[in-house]
C-alpha cells in the first residue's frame, strides 16, 4: 500500500516530462519493430539456401535490404529513446533534488536538530541518486521489453501457433520466480540500506571531527568501531547483493527450458508437416528459436528491474518522506513588519523542546524601543533558546512575544528576521569568496562592505589572505574563530537591522579587539533595541536592563549598578571576575 | 587500479572462483547452438523423433547446469565485491585519519565523506558488475568465435573482422565517458557541499532570510549536474546502437558468404544456422556490456577519486624515534620557531623563543589571528614547525612518534566535539583504562558534574557531535575528556570562552592542583594573570613574555590588554 501511493508521488514526478515519455514509448515501438523483423528475415535468407548449386541469390539480395533498412531504424530508434530516458531521468532527479533542497528552507528547526545532519544529506544526495538509477534502467528497460513480448508474441503466432502456445505456457513460471525472489531482496535492500546509513552518520562524526580524533590519537578505536560498522554494512551488503542477482540466472534457466520447448515441438512440428504444402522450414525453426529468446530475454530484464525498483522505491519513500514532512507553520497572509520601532515584549513565555522536560515558564519581560538588554545567567539557563524564539525558529508554546505591539506569529518571518540582526556563538561560514560571505544576498557597494570590515577590525587581516576580499573560505579552513566571527560580526553591520542578537558574540574576540569591536557596535546599537548575550561583564555594563537567568527564569533584573548593591546572584558572578 | 586489486587479493579464491563459474556457464551457451545445428541437419531430415527428444533433453541439462555455475558465481562475485569494498572503505577510513592537520585543511571534510560513501559504493557495484559480466562478456565473444571456426574457417573470417570494430567501439565510448563521468562526480560533490552547508547553517541563513538565495545557488549546481550527465549520457548512449549495426551488417556478411559455401556445397543450412546463432549470442553479451560500461565507467572514476586520497601520504608514524626523550629536560622548548600555514600567505608564526619546565603554568595571551591557536598547535605537532624547532622533553617532535607524543598532551580545541554514545564513551576517549571514579574525578575538575548529573550519570546518552549539550556543557566535558589522560601537559586552546566567570575561576583553582604543565589560551588576562609564564603575542610574534608584574612593567601590548578589561581597577 505504501508503495502504491510512493508510485502516484513518482508518477507526478515524471508529469512534466510527458512528452518525452510518449517519445521514448514510440521509439520504443519502432526499435522493437525493427529489431524483431531482423531473424525474421534471417530465416528467410537461410531459407533461400536450399542446398550446393541451388542457392536463389535474388532473393537473398533483396532480404540483404531489407534487414539494412531495419538496422538503421532499430539503431536510430535506440540512440533517440536513450536520450530521452537519460532526459526524464535526471531531469526527475534534479526536480526532486531541488525540491528536497527546498525543503531544507521551510522545515521547522526542531526537524533539523533532532537528525544528524549527514542523515538528512543523504537522503537528498545518495537516495536520490539511487532512485534516478533504477528510474532510468526502469525506462531503458521496461517499454523495450514490454513491445518485445508482444512484437514476438504475435509473430510466433503467426508463425507457428503450437509453437508460441507452448512458449507462453513457460512464462508464468519465469514471472513466479521473479516475484518470489523481489520480495525477499526488498526486505534485504533495506537492511542495506539502514546499515548503510548508520555508517554514514559514523563516517560523518568521525570524518567531520577528525582534528578532535587525532587529538586524542583515537584513530585505533574508531578504526575498531569503523570495522564494527564495516562488518554489519558488509553482511547486508552480501545476501542483498547475492539474492537479488539470483533473478538472471534462474529466469534464464526457466528461458532454457522454454527454448528446449521449442526446439522440440518444432522439430517434430517440422518432421510432421515435411513435404505437405505449408512446410514448417529449418529457418523458420531457426527464426522461431531466436524469437524464444528475444521473447523471454525481456523476463530477464523486467525481473531484474523490479528487483532493482524495489530499491528505488525505498529510496524513493524516504525523499518523498522528507518532503511531505509538515513545513513551518505558513505566514502567507501576515503582514510585513515595515521598518519597525523595536519594541520588544515577552508575555508569560513558556517553552521546551521536550514535552515534560521544562525550560522557559512564564517569562515576561517588556524591553521599549532602542533600549539594551542583556542576558546573564549560568550556561544551560535558557539564554540560546530565548533567541531560538526571539528569531522564531521555535515558535513559544504558552504566552506570547511581541514587536511593536505586534504578535510575532502574526507578522512574516522574512521581515522579522529582516528587523534582527544576529551574530551567533557558532559561527558558520559558506565556502565562497569573503566578499559573498559578508555582503550574504544584499546590494552594496563595495565602499560599504569595506567600511563594514573595518567597523569590524576584519579588514586588515582579510587584506592580508591570498587573494583578499575574493580569497575562498569555508567553514574549516585557516581562518581562526575569532576571525570567523569578526566577518561575522561585520556581516551584521552591513544590514543595520533595529533589532540585534548578540550571542557571546565577542567570546573568541580578545578584549583589546573587543573593546574596538564595542566602539563600532555602540554606533551600530544607537536607536536599536539589542538582546545581547554574554559572559564577560565588561560588554554588558552599560546595559540599559540586564536579566540574570537561571533555570529558566528570570531571577533578577535591574541595571549594573543597581543589582551589584543588591547582593545576589549577579553580584556573585561579578565578583567572581575577581576572585583571585 | 593498484588499490582495488590489492583489496581484491584477499577474496584471490572468490574474485576467481566467479569468474571461472561464469565462464563454465557461458560454455554451456555456446554448445547450445551445436545442438540445434544436430536437430536440424540431423534429426528431422532422417525424422528421428528419439534423437530429436535426446537432443532436447541435453539442452536441458546444459541449463540445469549452466543455473548451478551461475548461482555459484554471483556469490563469489557478491562476496568478492562487497569484501573488496569494505576492505577498500577500511583503507581509505585509516588513511583520513593518518592525515596531518594541513592536509585536512586542504582538502575538507565534505569531500572526504562523499569519498567515502557514495564513490566506494560505486566502485562495489563496478567489481560486482566486473566479476559477473565483464569476463563473460569477452569469454562469449571469444568463444563464439572459436566455435564459428570450428564449423567454418572462411566464414568464421567475418567473426575476425567484426570483434576487433566492436573492441574499438566499446573502448573508445568507454574512453570518452570516463572523463565525463569524472566531472559529473566533481558537480555532485559541489551540490553535497549546498545541501550540507545549508543543514550545518541553517540558523544563518533563515535569519539573513538567504533560503531563496541558497535555493538559486543549488539550483545552479544542480542543473549543471544534470548537464554534465546529460552530455555523459549522449556519449554512452552511443554503445548499444553502434554495437547493434556492426553486429547486423557482420549477419548480412556471414549470410552472404555461407551462401557462397552452400553453394559449393561446403556447407549445410544447420551450419549456417549455427553461425548466425553465435553471432546473435555475442550481440546479446554486447548489449549487456553497454548497459554495464555505464556502471564501469563511473566505476572507474570513482575508483580514481579514491585512489587519489590512499596515494596521499599520512603522517608517518615513527616506532623507533629517531630523538630520545630525556628526563628531567624542559617540558617545552620553542627554538626559533617560525610556522606558516599551506598556501596561506604570510607567516602565522615568526622566530617563537621560550622554555617551559615541568608544573608551570604558561598563559598565551593576544589578539584575533596573532597565532595563539597555532602555537599550541605545534606542541603536539598537529602542524609541523616551518623553521625551527619545537621540543618537547627534550626532544624534537619532528623525530618522536605521534601517537606516544599526543599519548602525552591533553587537549582541549576550541571547536567543542563530542561524538555519539554515551558521557562514559566520550570521557574514556582520554585513557580508556579509567575507571569509574578517574573518570568522575575529571569530571570534578572540569566543573562538569553537574552536567553529568543532569544526563543521569556516566551512562547518559550523548547525541551525535554532542548536539544535546549547550556549548558550555560541552566544553566542560571536553575539558574533562583531556584530564582523563592525566596529562603531562595540558592545552587549553580558549577553552572556557563559553563559562561564565565564576565557573571558570572554578576550572583554574582546580587546574593548580594538578601535577601538570598547563597552556592557557586565552583573550581574558583574568584567565592568565597567575601564570608562570605569560607569552604575548601579536602578529605572530612575541611581543612580550615574563610573569604578570613584569609586562605591566615592560610590556605595551599587554598593558593595553589589561588596562581594557580592568579599567576600573587600575
Amino acid at each position: 500500500m505504501k508503495q502504491m501511493s510512493t508510485m502516484r508521488h513518482i508518477l507526478r514526478y515524471l508529469k512534466p516530462y510527458w512528452f518525452y515519455l510518449v517519445c521514448t514509448i514510440v521509439l520504443a515501438v519502432f526499435s522493437v519493430a525493427a529489431q524483431l523483423c531482423i531473424p525474421y528475415l534471417v530465416g528467410l535468407g537461410i531459407d533461400t539456401l536450399l542446398g550446393a548449386g541451388a542457392v536463389q541469390f535474388e532473393a537473398l539480395y533483396r532480404i540483404f535490404v531489407l534487414i539494412g533498412v531495419c538496422i538503421a531504424v532499430a539503431a536510430a530508434a535506440q540512440w533517440l529513446m536513450s536520450l530521452c530516458n537519460n532526459r526524464i531521468a535526471y531531469s526527475v532527479l534534479a526536480d526532486i533534488r531541488s525540491e528536497a533542497f527546498g525543503k531544507l528552507g521551510t522545515l521547522p528547526l526542531s526537524y533539523l536538530d533532532a537528525r544528524a545532519y549527514g542523515e538528512t544529506a543523504s537522503v537528498i544526495i545518495s537516495d536520490a541518486e539511487q532512485f534516478s538509477d533504477g528510474l532510468l534502467l526502469g525506462f531503458t528497460q521496461l517499454f523495450t521489453g514490454v513491445a518485445t513480448i508482444l512484437g514476438v508474441l504475435v509473430i510466433m503466432f503467426v508463425m507457428r501457433w503450437e509453437v508460441a502456445l507452448a512458449v507462453v505456457l513457460v512464462t508464468p513460471l519465469s514471472f513466479f520466480i521473479a516475484k518470489y525472489i523481489s520480495t525477499h531482496t526488498y526486505a534485504m535492500f533495506k537492511r542495506q540500506a539502514e546499515a548503510r546509513a548508520a555508517q554514514t552518520a559514523f563516517i560523518d562524526e568521525a570524518i567531520g571531527n577528525l582534528k578532535v580524533v587525532k587529538a586524542f590519537s583515537h584513530e585505533k578505536e574508531n578504526e575498531e568501531q569503523f570495522a564494527v560498522y564495516n562488518d554489519a554494512l558488509s553482511k547486508a551488503s552480501v545476501k542483498a547483493t547475492f539474492f537479488s542477482s539470483t533473478t538472471n540466472p534462474t529466469t534464464r534457466f526457466v528461458n532454457s527450458l522454454a527454448y528446449a520447448l521449442v526446439a522440440l515441438i518444432g522439430a517434430f512440428i517440422a518432421i510432421a508437416t515435411a513435404g505437405s504444402a505449408t512446410p514448417f522450414t529449418a529457418g523458420q525453426l531457426s527464426s522461431m528459436l531466436s524469437y524464444c529468446t528475444q521473447y523471454t530475454k525481456p523476463f530477464n530484464d523486467i525481473s531484474e528491474v523490479v528487483t532493482e525498483f524495489q530499491n528505488a522505491i525505498a529510496c524513493a519513500a524516504r525523499i518523498f518522506a522528507l518532503i511531505a514532512e509538515e513545513d513551518e507553520p505558513s505566514d502567507a497572509g501576515n503582514e510585513a513588519l515595515s521598518h519597525p520601532r523595536g519594541e520588544v515584549c515577552l508575555r508569560d513565555v513558556s517553552f521546551s523542546y521536550r514535552p515534560g522536560q521544562k525550560l522557559i515558564e512564564h517569562l515576561s519581560v517588556d524591553v521599549a524601543a532602542g533600549k539594551r538588554v542583556a542576558i546573564v545567567g549560568p550556561t544551560g539557563c535558557g539564554k540560546t533558546t530565548l533567541i531560538n524564539l526571539l528569531m522564531r525558529f521555535y515558535d513559544v508554546q504558552g504566552g506570547s512575544i511581541t514587536v511593536d505591539g505586534k504578535d510575532i506569529r502574526t507578522i512574516t518571518r522574512r521581515s522579522l528576521r529582516a528587523g534582527m540582526g544576529m551574530v551567533l556563538q557558532d559561527t558558520w561560514l559558506k565556502r565562497a569568496s569573503v566578499r559573498e560571505n559578508l555582503c550574504m544576498g544584499a546590494q552594496v557597494t563595495e565602499e560599504e562592505m569595506i567600511a563594514a570590515a573595518r567597523a569590524a577590525h576584519a579588514h586588515s587581516f582579510i587584506r592580508r589572505l591570498p587573494q583578499g576580499y575574493d580569497t575562498v573560505i569555508g567553514d574549516e579552513g585557516v581562518l581562526s574563530q575569532g576571525q570567523k566571527q569578526l566577518l561575522c560580526i561585520a556581516r551584521v553591520m552591513l544590514c543595520h537591522p533595529p533589532m540585534l542578537i548578540l550571542d557571546e558574540a565577542t567570546s573568541n574576540i580578545d578584549t583589546r579587539t573587543e573593546r574596538k569591536v564595542q566602539d563600532a557596535f555602540q554606533r551600530l546599537m544607537e536607536g536599536r533595541t539589542c538582546f545581547i548575550v554574554a559572559h564577560r561583564l565588561s560588554t554588558i555594563e552599560n546595559a540599559d536592563l540586564i536579566l540574570v537567568m537561571k533555570d529558566g527564569k528570570i531571577i533578577e533584573q535591574g541595571v549594573h549598578g543597581e543589582l551589584l548593591r543588591r547582593g545576589g546572584f549577579y553580584a556573585k558572578l561579578y565578583h567572581a571576575q575577581f576572585m583571585e | 587500479m593498484r588499490h582495488l586489486i590489492s583489496c581484491l587479493k584477499h577474496y584471490k579464491k572468490e574474485a576467481i572462483l566467479s569468474p571461472l563459474f561464469k565462464l563454465l556457464e557461458a560454455s554451456m551457451e555456446l554448445i547450445v547452438p551445436l545442438v540445434v545445428a544436430q536437430i536440424i541437419d540431423v534429426g528431422i531430415p532422417a525424422g528421428d523423433r528419439w534423437y530429436i527428444v535426446r537432443m532436447c533433453l541435453v539442452l536441458v541439462g546444459f541449463g540445469v547446469l549452466g543455473l548451478g555455475f551461475a548461482l555459484t558465481a554471483q556469490y563469489f562475485a557478491a562476496k568478492a565485491a562487497v569484501g573488496a569494498s569494505a576492505e577498500l572503505r577500511t583503507r581509505l577510513f585509516c588513511k583520513l585519519q593518518s592525515f596531518s592537520f594541513s592536509r585536512i585543511d586542504h582538502m575538507g571534510t565534505s569531500t572526504m565523506i562523499t569519498r567515502m560513501t557514495s564513490d566506494i559504493n560505486q566502485v562495489q557495484s563496478g567489481v560486482n558488475m566486473t566479476l559477473r559480466l565483464l569476463l563473460r562478456s569477452p569469454f562469449i565473444v571469444f568463444g563464439a568465435m572459436a566455435m564459428a571456426f570450428v564449423v567454418d574457417v572462411q566464414v568464421a573470417l567475418v567473426f575476425l573482422a567484426v570483434i576487433p570494430l566492436l573492441a574499438i567501439v566499446v573502448f573508445s565510448v568507454m574512453g570518452a565517458c570516463i572523463p565525463l563521468y569524472q566531472q559529473v562526480q566533481g558537480r555532485l560533490d559541489m551540490v553535497y557541499l549546498s545541501t550540507r552547508e545549508n543543514l550545518a547553517g541553517v540558523r544563518v541563513i533563515r535569519a539573513f532570510s538567504l533560503e531563496n538565495k541558497e535555493r538559486k545557488v543549488f539550483s545552479e549546481r544542480n542543473a549543471a549536474l544534470r548537464r554534465a550527465q546529460g552530455r555523459a549520457g549522449i556519449v554512452s548512449a552511443l554503445t548499444n546502437p553502434l554495437t547493434y549495426i556492426l553486429v547486423n551488417l557482420a549477419v548480412i556478411a556471414l549470410l552472404y558468404l555461407g551462401a557462397g559455401r552452400v553453394e559449393l556445397g561446403i556447407l549445410e543450412k544447420g551450419d549456417v544456422y549455427a553461425l548466425y546463432g553465435y553471432l546473435s549470442q555475442i550481440l546479446v553479451e554486447l548489449i549487456k556490456l553497454a548497459n554495464l560500461i555505464f556502471t564501469l565507467t563511473k566505476a572507474v572514476s570513482c575508483q580514481k577519486r579514491v585512489g587519489a586520497v590512499l596515494d596521499l601520504e599520512g603522517e608517518a608514524r615513527l616506532l623507533a624515534p629517531a630523538a630520545e626523550t630525556a628526563e628531567g629536560a624542559p617540558d617545552v622548548t620553542f627554538d626559533h620557531v617560525s610556522f606558516s600555514y599551506e598556501g596561506g600567505g604570510d607567516q602565522a608564526l615568526t622566530d617563537i623563543n621560550f622554555t617551559v619546565s615541568h608544573g608551570q603554568t604558561i598563559g598565551i595571551l593576544g589578539g584575533t589571528g596573532a597565532g595563539k591557536s597555532t602555537l599550541v598547535n605545534l606542541i603536539p605537532r598537529f602542524y609541523a614547525a616551518t623553521e625551527g624547532k619545537v621540543l618537547v622533553h627534550g626532544a624534537d617532535v619532528k623525530g618522536q612518534d605521534p601517537e606516544r607524543l599526543r599519548g602525552r598532551i591533553g587537549v582541549v580545541p576550541q571547536k567543542t566535539a563530542l561524538f555519539r554514545g554515551t558521557i562514559r564513551s566520550n570521557l574514556l576517549w582520554g585513557n580508556e583504562d579509567a575507571t569509574d571514579e578517574q573518570l568522575m574525578e575529571a569530571v570534578r575538575l572540569a566543573q562538569a558534574e553537574d552536567v553529568v548529573a543532569a544526563k543521569g550519570g556516566l551512562d547518559g546518552e550523548v547525541a551525535q557531535e554532542g548536539k544535546n549539550f549547550s556549548g558550555g556543557q560541552r566544553q566542560r566535558l571536553t575539558i574533562a575528556r583531556a584530564l582523563v589522560r592525566r596529562p603531562d601537559i595540558l592545552i587549553l586552546d580558549d577553552s572556557s570562552s563559553a563559562l561564565d566567570y565564576a565557573t571558570d575561576a572554578e576550572l583554574r583553582a582546580a587546574l593548580r592542583t594538578l601535577d601538570c604543565t598547563v597552556f592557557l589560551v586565552s583573550q581574558r588576562a583574568s584567565t592568565v594573570l597567575h601564570a608562570d609564564q605569560i607569552i604575548v603575542l601579536e602578529d605572530g610574534r612575541m611581543a612580550g613574555i615574563g610573569r604578570h608584574e613584569d609586562l605591566l612593567q615592560f610590556c605595551e601590548v599587554y598593558r593595553e590588554i589589561y588596562a581594557a578589561q580592568y579599567k576600573e581597577s587600575v
